[in-house]
């Protein structure tokens, strides 16, 4: 049975990709886990340079998920190419690295930068983190920002380009669109929901930005039905992700036109999750007799709905 | 490295209300675990609670010289402590680890102090029974706010540690803060050797303690707790801002970098 899935011109070997923003930058977890055993590796968003992010707290779990407003903390492309990269190319990771800007030009300059480096799979563009004030979520909440953003990068790169959509929108799937047109190789799609909780005893805010993104279970069937509206407006492969928790989750995605899947959340509570993932893919296409993993994207069964549309 | 297993609950021990010491069939987990290092546990396989949380070994339980598993002591303050505090024998409880940098011990002639608060008591029983193997003198500063919540006083007496409790109302041992005989025998001090001070508790306790070591030029780690989504590095959620040697600070994540750390090193 063949898992391997073709995003743009990258070839994964299987579906699984583990999610940005909640695997560090894959070395953190290369003593549990085989990297190479991956589809990819999204690694933590990158700016050009080092970022402290918000003080704590910075997570709290909520009925079926989490908010988290980590505020993208992180050591900046150099450091990253230096000290990380090395071991992610000894170890076999597809490293897709995502990349966050305040302005057009950092995206770019981040664009050429990692081109250049090698072991660099694809780019996955941040233009929609819910939890800072500049750049990101305000380049991915309009279709110009999306489009400016794509172009700009698409110009500077030869790697895949896959921008990663927010859902605080009216209608994602016209982002995807605006992507698509800019010349994205692919989407990928959910990033968080902008939320919030408050302590009531106290009155103050659970998070010490006040909101927060909510990831986990608790999203995905809204996760599923976006990359479903999408994979009806756009050509161009889709990354599912949303909650993802176990392998039906993952194949919800596939079915509902995702080409791959990332998992972040599911893999803070359990991160041996991969191989368990991966096995439930296979028996699941050896039960439904499923040759190609690529076989399955999009098939979902709308027609019974249909004849009884019709019919009543 | 460690191990992910699902243990069975050998027993349940509830100590007062809301604490309870819960003993995990994860030997090879104990065998492993060293003072001041931490699991990752979660009571089922459930997607609500989602997340583990993290827990000291606390014992490291042994049948006949041979390790069978780990103990953790545990407040129950929410959804996954109460499942733990309600676990019965033969339930199952994921638990990742040993995660973290532990204590380092000190040696014969210096001498270890614990400054435990609540809970925190939860890494010195293994921390206590290292030093007191390798001959050091220890105390223990044990505080909580009754009586009824100073666990395992006899167990640290049969090691040989000397004990100073204190309880915020009274009930047993000092009426207060534990830090209060903390600073007074530091003050007090003449020993041959020098003091390490280990600290876990609240954080308010750990700044306290942590400012007593600076005071009286005293070494001293501390074993952080903060919220914790993954305990291996995924997260950043746990980060405590650490010094850098140009007068600024930055953050690190305590579940790689701590959850020990020297008290001097920690921007309180």
């Amino acid at each position: 049975m063949n898992l391997s899935t073709r995003i743009g011109s990258l070839t994964l070997k299987n579906p699984l990709i583990a999610a940005s923003g909640c695997f560090g930058y894959g070395t953190e977890y290369a003593e549990l886990v085989d990297l190479s055993s991956l589809g990819g590796v999204a690694v933590k968003g990158l700016f050009l340079s080092e970022r402290e992010g918000h003080p704590p707290p910075r997570i709290f779990e909520t009925p079926a998920g989490m908010l988290n407003a980590i505020g993208l903390q992180g050591i900046g492309v150099h450091r990253f190419i230096d000290e990380k990269m090395p071991e992610l190319r000894a170890r076999g990771a597809v490293v897709i690295v995502n990349i966050c800007g305040t302005t057009l030009q950092e995206y770019v300059e981040l664009a050429r930068i990692l081109s250049d480096v090698e072991g660099v799979a694809a780019l996955e563009l941040n233009i929609s983190c819910p939890n800072i004030k500049e750049g990101g979520i305000t380049f991915g909440c309009s279709l110009h920002g999306t489009a400016d953003v794509v172009s700009a990068v698409r110009a500077a790169t030869r790697l895949p380009v896959i921008p990663k959509l927010t859902p605080n929108v009216t209608d994602i799937s016209s982002i995807a669109k605006a992507a698509e047109d800019a010349g994205a190789d692919a989407v990928s799609l959910v990033n968080t929901f902008l939320a919030m909780a408050i302590d009531v005893e106290t009155r103050r805010p659970r998070l010490s930005n006040i909101v927060g993104g909510l990831s986990g279970p608790a999203i995905r069937p809204i996760a599923v039905r976006m990359v479903y509206e999408c994979r009806q407006k756009i050509r161009i492969p889709i990354i599912g992700m949303g909650g993802i928790a176990n392998a039906s989750d993952a194949l919800e995605f596939i079915i509902a036109g995702a080409s791959a899947v990332q998992v972040g959340t599911a893999n803070f509570a359990d991160p041996l999750i991969w191989p368990k993932l991966l096995d439930g893919i296979s028996s699941y296409s050896e039960r439904h007799q499923v040759q190609n993993i690529s076989d399955l994207i999009g098939t979902i069964d709308t027609s019974a709905r249909e004849k009884e549309w019709i019919s009543s | 490295m460690p191990l992910d297993v699902v243990a069975e609950v050998l027993s349940n021990t509830h100590l007062a209300s809301d604490y309870n010491v819960l003993a995990l069939a994860a030997p090879g987990i104990a065998e492993q675990a060293r003072p001041g290092q931490f699991v990752m546990v979660k009571a089922g396989d459930t997607i609500d609670p989602l997340l583990r949380r993290p827990f000291s070994v606390f014992e490291v339980l042994k049948d006949q010289g041979k390790i069978v598993g780990l103990s953790l002591l545990s407040k129950r303050i929410g959804p996954s402590t109460r499942r733990l505090f309600e676990s019965k024998p033969g339930d199952l409880v994921r638990c990742l680890g040993p995660l973290g940098r532990p204590f380092a011990p000190v040696a014969a002639p210096d001498e270890g102090w614990l400054v435990a608060g609540g809970v925190g008591l939860a890494p010195f029983a293994t921390l206590a029974e290292t030093l007191r193997a390798r001959d050091v003198t220890v105390k223990l500063y044990y505080g909580a706010r009754r009586a009824a919540e100073l666990f395992y006083v006899d167990a640290f007496e049969r090691l040989g540690v000397e004990l100073v409790l204190t309880t915020e109302d009274g009930s047993l041992g000092e009426r207060g803060r534990v830090t209060l005989p903390l600073e007074r025998d530091l003050h007090a001090r003449s020993g041959v050797g020098n003091v390490m001070i280990y600290a876990c508790g609240p954080e308010a306790m750990l700044a306290s303690v942590a400012k007593l070591a600076a005071a009286s030029g005293t070494a001293c780690q501390v074993s952080v707790e903060r919220v914790m989504g993954c305990g291996v590095g995924g997260c950043y959620s746990c980060v405590i801002p650490i010094k850098t040697p140009d007068g600024g600070w930055h953050h690190v994540r305590s579940c790689l970098s701590g959850p020990v750390f020297r008290s001097d090193e920690i921007k309180w």
